[in-house]
């Protein structure tokens, strides 16, 4: 058993790295996690330290992306914001996540009432338009960090759930359940040790590709002023800041623009190439 | 099909009444409930418009009651009066700004459309070709993009540097003393850039559609009986392949509503547009209760609505849907 | 006007719209370029001229709006019976004089003659007693009645003739008859005057302009007065469209889509000088009548000894936040008066940018520095939230630049934004805060009780911060009850000394306003009230004139 799983495994990674595009979109993505990860090596400013005197100053030898509106470097601000970024896409996700496994897991395994009655909860939370109700949210509670993760992830885990549910139904009458129901187990151990692990491919992609979809409203989130509240560093209020000095100080519209553009890109390229390499079936297309 | 209208229409009522429950939950989200924050700037009639909206809330019984209050004023689209300082009521406000955002959006879907199609449809026919490679980039690229960056880009390119297009509003002061074709191009130039931008980010996912479905279609076997039977690749492909590719293209644009209406929040405070996004940003802004769930209630309505021709978009592509 | 709902001005002053009546002045007036036309063009009538406005016009009657967007409308279409002069002098406007009684507590107003209502009809005192009467009226809900509550009498023996009587002297009260006269002919009927028509669709006025349409969210338009009192305005149109966004307004006006609106610093210094935009536009620049400041909510235990407030303003250093959030565009505030005027006070105790002495008082007061740096005393870390409303950019650089000061003397403050409404209602009404940056408008009648009596610390009062002293509230007293300038300004000087030394708020810096307009409008004269108080006789050259086009 275990064996074809890591030759399924083996099998799945050459696949994902025959694809140019996947490689260069996890590459990618790979980048921006070592920059969050370790940012001094990439910046030896301080994010938030203020020079008057230095406002606005175009790219040069001592600030490679300039300086922002409070003399604060450029590029050391986007190192840390893309620790924010990341932070917000990742922790929104593993939210939307959980919370749509739980829901497509006991849809599809329960079935009937259950099934009909989360389903039909989807079907409701599916009815407002996701971006008009995490404003909404956002302007009942106040903008945090906090609050954003928090309210992306509980409105974006309705694909993952219904997607859950379809994989749950069709590996619930697999012969693998029915020798574990044999055997004896309950419920919650076929659930979770059984069916979770073999939905997780598709949810992987939903995953990866919802990483980009979250950085993207996290920043037009923060662009908007409700989302990471400055000084926090966050490439969307840098870009806030980027518009209102937008022909004067190109530099700080165009780099986030393109540090967002290229981790979103990576994301979704990867996210993509995980799902052809997942499902040969969708190959030879 | 009739019956499958109806039994879709009938379904919606569950949806709506779970849409009644989720507002409600909303609006008491906030500390202090939906007059926590009795917004009238004049501090002097602050404490009679308290008394006012908790009478109108029914704040002081019990919690279904207030539900059943809420319940019945949704369903007759009255959302009381607006915080703002005019006061006016929501339902006028959002009224009047509703055309021209149905109007961007709507003409925006049109350019997914024309755009979309064919990009989608050479992908498929000619796949893994220079073109499919490279318009899969661009059309991720264009997923990618943060599209209020891409604004503000095309404003200063387009308003400001080359002056070829307005950069905000709907029409130009001058307006009114234009004739008739005058003021058709007028309007026409402004909405250029707001319409191009809000479809920009749909193009990428429904090409991206398209191929696939048009990859499907082609794999079939009619198609490969139809090329045998020594059809031009080109009448097989119009005729057979497209004509299936096209008919879930309804279901698409039906689901790209809430979408496009979340966009509209963008480019719409961008470009100075007085419609239903820019109302509801700047009623956030401001914490004015009654617009948002107005606004967020109106939001989920059209959503529906375009849940619902999605369905029997689906349903007119798949016939099984219908009987099964 | 008063300063009831100054700092909803100051915060709805999001840079955005010319004010007419919350005349800004200066002595400052430096105009880059000068007036380059040597000849003297000859003023014409004709052309219009277009404002950008942050905010929509919420309603047109002055008495029961709020925001500086409603007020500059209003300003068009209605008069007062006095109003500011170029110097900050009070003049008349629907007043042709007064006289004030030796005992201070009558004024008689004699009115012009002649004076008609956009619909024809005269104009008489019998108007300015239902303006007062609609003041003071319960039903009419308006901010400004305080002021109007004050008068103990009011008559208009015939229709020329207004006469007030005050239980005591009150030297703001002639400033207060600048509120908008109303016509009682077309509002009578009204009971609640914000209902009416005219508040909401169609205002009628005395002045200089006449209201044409108004499209809500998009812009209100308003067309000369032929019939005005002072002579029919030059400019034959006046429209203020609506643009909530600050960078789409910059972009506006460089397109010509707009011919004036108020320039950021930032504007004002790097993207505006350019050959190309000098060609179209001329700047102009004066001391605003506004300041901004950093409150203590003085109950708080961090706040209540004076050492640690004198320590904080000794840390803040004024001249990086002139520089860096004004880009040198306005001067350090020492106090609650606009540099310059007769009632400003240079001569206070200071509390120059000496981090080092910030940290001896500091540790008098028993601050400690901790493990990491910051102070401690009795287990508590030196750490506080400093609260400003969002949207407002200066603020909120303000309010980091605050930050980096106060941890170099080992406190760590918390950067709040929140929305506005919240702010002043969540926040600011039930006294839910540490300290807030915030700013003030200035009034050009220097009686600022309402922010200093500490009869005024009560929910949704202007005294938030719960200040008291005796001393002050006497001499808040002495200078609105007497109307001899000598003695006001005593009073005044004082209060000044007092506020330096107790340091309720620390006085941040005191803007320049920086408006700017297209070159091809004439008339335009700088004067320590600002640009506009002219505005009727700005004209634009014939051959000049942009919009020559009006269908309606």
């Amino acid at each position: 058993m275990a064996s074809v799983a890591r030759s399924m495994f083996g099998d799945f990674l050459r696949r994902l790295a025959r694809n140019r595009l996947a490689v260069a979109g996890g590459t990618a993505v790979l980048f921006f996690f070592i920059v969050s990860a370790f940012p001094h090596a990439f910046s030896s400013h301080d994010p938030n330290r203020i020079d008057v005197f230095k406002v606005l100053r175009p790219p040069s030898a001592e600030h490679p992306l300039g300086t922002d509106e409070l003399g604060r470097d450029v590029l050391a601000r986007m190192v840390y914001g893309a620790r924010i970024s990341l932070k917000v896409g990742f922790v929104a996700v593993g939210i939307a996540t959980s919370i749509g496994l739980l829901v497509g897991l006991f849809a599809g395994f329960y079935g009937g009432l259950t099934d009909a009655v989360l389903m039909r909860f989807v079907d409701i939370m599916l009815c407002f338009p996701t971006f008009f109700l995490i404003l909404s949210v956002i302007a009942f509670l106040e903008p945090s960090i906090y609050n954003i993760m928090l309210v992306i992830g509980v409105t974006g885990w309705m694909g993952v759930s219904r997607l859950v549910r379809a994989e749950t139904l069709s590996i619930k009458e697999r012969d693998f359940v029915a020798a574990a129901r044999a055997q004896g187990a309950g419920d919650a151990r076929i659930i979770f040790r059984h069916i979770l692990p073999n939905t997780l491919a598709p949810v992987l992609v939903a995953a990866t590709l919802g990483v980009a979809g979250a950085i993207l409203t996290e920043s037009a989130l923060s662009f908007l002023g409700i989302g990471v509240q400055p000084p926090t560093p966050s490439w969307g209020n840098i870009l806030t800041a980027g518009k209102d000095n937008i022909e004067f100080a190109w530099w700080l519209s165009v780099y986030p623009g393109l540090a967002i553009l290229f981790t979103v890109l990576g994301y979704n390229l990867l996210g993509e190439g995980i799902r052809d390499a997942v499902d040969p079936r969708l190959r030879g297309r | 099909m009739f019956r499958y209208v109806v039994r879709r229409l009938l379904l919606t009522i569950p949806l709506l009444v779970g849409i009644s429950l989720i507002s409600f939950l909303v609006m008491h989200m906030a500390p202090g409930g939906p007059i926590g924050v009795a917004t009238d700037m004049n501090p002097r009639a602050t404490a009679e418009v308290r008394e006012r909206l908790k009478a109108y809330y029914g704040l002081d019984q019990p919690l279904y009651v207030q539900y059943g209050r809420w319940l019945g004023r949704m369903s007759t689209l009255d959302f009381g009066q607006s915080f703002s300082p005019d006061g006016r009521q929501v339902s006028d406000k959002i009224r009047e700004r509703i055309p021209v955002t149905l109007a961007i959006n709507v003409l925006s879907m049109g350019i997914i459309f024309l755009v979309a199609i064919p990009i989608g449809i050479y992908s498929a026919v000619r796949k893994d070709s220079w073109f499919d490679r490279i318009s899969t980039v661009t059309v991720f690229t264009g997923f990618a993009v943060p599209t209020f960056w891409l604004a503000l880009l095309l404003m200063i390119l387009f308003g400001v540097k080359l002056g070829w297009l307005p950069i905000s509003g709907l029409v130009s002061l001058e307006h009114d003393s234009f004739p008739l074709a005058g003021r058709i191009w007028d309007r026409a130039r402004h909405l250029v850039l707001p319409v191009l931008l809000a479809g920009f980010g749909g193009l990428a996912g429904f090409s991206r559609y398209m191929r696939s479905n048009m990859l499907e279609v082609i794999r079939q076997d009619y198609i490969a009986t139809a090329k045998a039977k020594g059809l031009p690749e080109r009448q097989v492909v119009f005729r057979h392949a497209v004509r299936n590719a096209l008919l879930p293209v309804i279901t698409i644009l039906g689901l790209s509503v809430p979408d496009l209406l979340g966009g509209s929040v963008i480019f719409e405070t961008i470009f100075a547009i007085p419609g239903m996004g820019q109302l509801f940003y700047q009623s956030v802004l401001s914490r004015d209760y009654p617009q948002i769930m107005g606004i967020l209630v109106i939001g989920s309505f059209l959503t529906l609505i375009g849940n619902l021709l999605a369905d029997v978009g689906y349903a007119l592509a798949d016939p099984r849907i219908r009987t099964g | 006007m008063r300063r009831v709902l100054a700092a909803v001005f100051v915060a709805n002053l999001a840079v955005g719209s010319i004010g007419l009546l919350a005349g800004c002045a200066g002595e400052k007036k430096e105009s880059p370029g000068k007036e380059a036309s040597g000849k003297q063009e000859a003023p014409a009538h004709g052309d219009a001229i277009v404002f950008g406005s942050n905010g929509d016009v919420s309603g047109f009657l002055t008495a029961v709006t709020s925001d500086s967007a409603s007020h500059d409308a209003a300003g068009y279409v209605f008069n007062g019976l006095v109003r500011y002069d170029k110097n900050v002098k009070l003049e008349g406007e629907l007043a042709e004089s007064w006289e004030v009684a030796p005992d201070g507590k009558k004024i008689t107003f004699r009115l012009r003659k002649g004076v008609k209502w956009h619909d024809n009809v005269a104009f008489t005192s019998e108007d300015v007693m239902f303006t007062y009467r609609k003041m003071i009226d319960p039903k009419t809900p308006t901010a400004y009645a305080e002021d109007f509550r004050q008068v103990r009498r009011a008559s208009n023996p015939d229709p020329y003739t207004f006469i007030v009587e005050y239980d005591r002297p009150f030297a703001p009260a002639l400033a207060s008859w600048g509120m908008s006269i109303l016509p009682k002919h077309l509002l009578e009927k009204y009971e609640d005057i914000s209902k009416s028509p005219l508040n909401k669709s169609h205002p009628i006025g005395t002045g200089p302009y006449k209201f044409v349409e108004w499209k809500p969210g998009e812009r209100v338009v308003f067309e000369a007065n032929p019939d005005y009192f002072e002579g029919k305005p030059y400019i034959q149109r006046v429209i203020t469209r609506v643009i909530p966004d600050q960078a789409t307004m910059f972009l506006e006006l460089k397109s010509g889509g707009i011919d004036s609106m108020n320039l950021t610093p930032l504007q004002y210094t790097r993207q505006t000088e350019t050959e190309e935009f000098r060609k179209s536009y001329k700047k102009y620049r004066y001391t605003a009548f506004s300041y901004t400041y950093l409150g203590f909510r003085l109950s708080h235990p961090f706040f209540a000894d004076r050492k640690v407030r004198q320590a904080i303003a000794h840390a803040i250093n004024k001249k990086e936040l002139v520089e860096g959030v004004l880009f040198g565009l306005g001067q350090e505030a020492i106090g609650p008066y606009k540099p310059g005027t007769w009632v400003y006070n240079p001569n206070v105790p200071k509390f120059p940018y000496d981090p080092a002495k910030a940290k001896g008082l500091l540790a008098e007061a028993g601050w400690r520095p901790g493990g990491d740096g910051t102070l401690e005393k009795g287990g508590k870390k030196f750490r506080f939230t400093v609260l400003t409303n969002a949207g407002n950019e200066s603020r909120t650089k303000a309010a980091a630049i605050l930050q980096q000061d106060l941890a170099a003397v080992g406190i760590q403050i918390e950067i709040r934004t929140v929305e506005w409404a919240a702010f002043i209602n969540e926040f600011v009404d039930k006294r839910k805060f540490d300290a807030v940056i915030l700013g003030w408008s200035v009034t050009p009648d220097p009686d600022q009780y309402d922010i200093w009596s500490s009869k005024k610390t009560g929910p949704k009062e202007l005294n938030f911060v719960g200040f008291s002293n005796p001393e002050v509230d006497r001499l808040l007293e002495d200078g609105r009850r007497t109307f001899d300038i000598e003695k006001r300004r005593k009073a005044y000087f004082r209060i000044q000394e007092i506020l330096a030394e107790e340091l309720p708020y620390v006085f941040l810096y005191v803007p320049d306003s920086l408006p700017t307009v297209h070159r091809r409008f004439h008339g335009i004269e700088p004067a320590p009230i600002g640009i506009s108080y002219n505005f009727i006789r700005w004209f634009v050259p014939k051959e000049q004139q942009k919009y020559t086009s009006f269908r309606k």
